[in-house]
């Protein structure tokens, strides 16, 4: 079955690490409207910022291009996050989603992103084919607070 | 923004505002500034006034602790908020954090 759509927004910028800021401020303002607790805020944001930072540093690595936030709320109280580039591509998801696998060392990544994402957001799906770009899918159920 | 109090052998960075790729690499020039100048035994960093952070933020940890062990030093962390303290904690460097150090 498929979920009622509540409200929706897709937003694009250009892969400057600035917003990075901008994209979690975003999909967090977005996500207020479902009365998030500040854990699931915090975490929301997070996941969020590693997938931009993703796009930013790997999917566009030698260049500027379009990176794609597309927030959906569902009915259950679920927020859809997807976070689309139309960069390079990943030749190795599986590899890629390995905790401490990076390909940029010296840039300091931890090669942790994935793994944030995955503990932070009850799904995650990662869509990619080299010299494409790549497309992450995140989901995360909102627990209705006491009223 | 990275602010030092310097004691001679401990060094305190009180970081503040929010820790991402795009700021990681402001922050890694001045840590790394102190660490080569002074050569503590141990740096500090003090998050207190840190409202974000995501794994960049334990690149920027992993690489200065690295720098401070190769001269034997170490790091501790302090202040984290629950929020940091979960990235912390995915990333296995619990160890580093100081439960209600004061200094």
């Amino acid at each position: 079955m498929k979920k009622e759509i509540l409200n929706e927004a897709r937003i694009q910028f250009p892969s400057c690490s600035a917003n990075e800021s901008f994209a979690r401020a975003a999909a967090a303002a977005f996500a207020a409207q479902a009365d998030p607790t500040v854990q699931e805020i915090s975490e929301i944001k997070t996941a969020v910022s590693e997938a931009v930072t993703n796009a930013i540093v790997h999917g566009y690595r030698d260049r500027m291009g379009t990176v794609e936030l597309h927030l959906r709320r569902y009915a259950d109280n679920t927020i859809y996050i997807a976070v689309k580039d139309k960069g390079s591509g990943i030749e190795n998801i599986e590899q890629a989603m390995t905790p401490l696998f990076t390909t940029a060392a010296d840039e300091e990544r931890s090669g942790l992103g994935f793994s944030v994402m995955e503990s932070f957001m009850d799904k995650l799906r990662v869509k990619s084919a080299a010299g494409k770009g790549t497309t992450v899918t995140m989901e995360k159920k909102l627990n209705r607070r006491e009223k | 923004m990275v602010k030092l109090y310097n004691d001679g052998k401990r060094i305190t960075a009180a970081l503040s505002g929010d820790i991402d790729h795009h700021t990681a690499r402001l922050m890694r020039a001045e840590l790394d500034d102190v660490i080569s100048h002074s050569h503590p035994e141990m740096l500090i960093i003090d998050l207190e006034n840190v409202g974000f952070m995501d794994s960049s933020g334990i690149g920027l940890i992993l690489g200065r602790l690295k720098a401070m062990r190769e001269n034997g030093g170490d790091i501790i962390i302090k202040n984290a908020r629950p929020n940091i303290a979960a990235v912390i904690r995915i990333s296995g460097l619990s160890n580093l954090i100081a439960e209600g150090v004061r200094t």
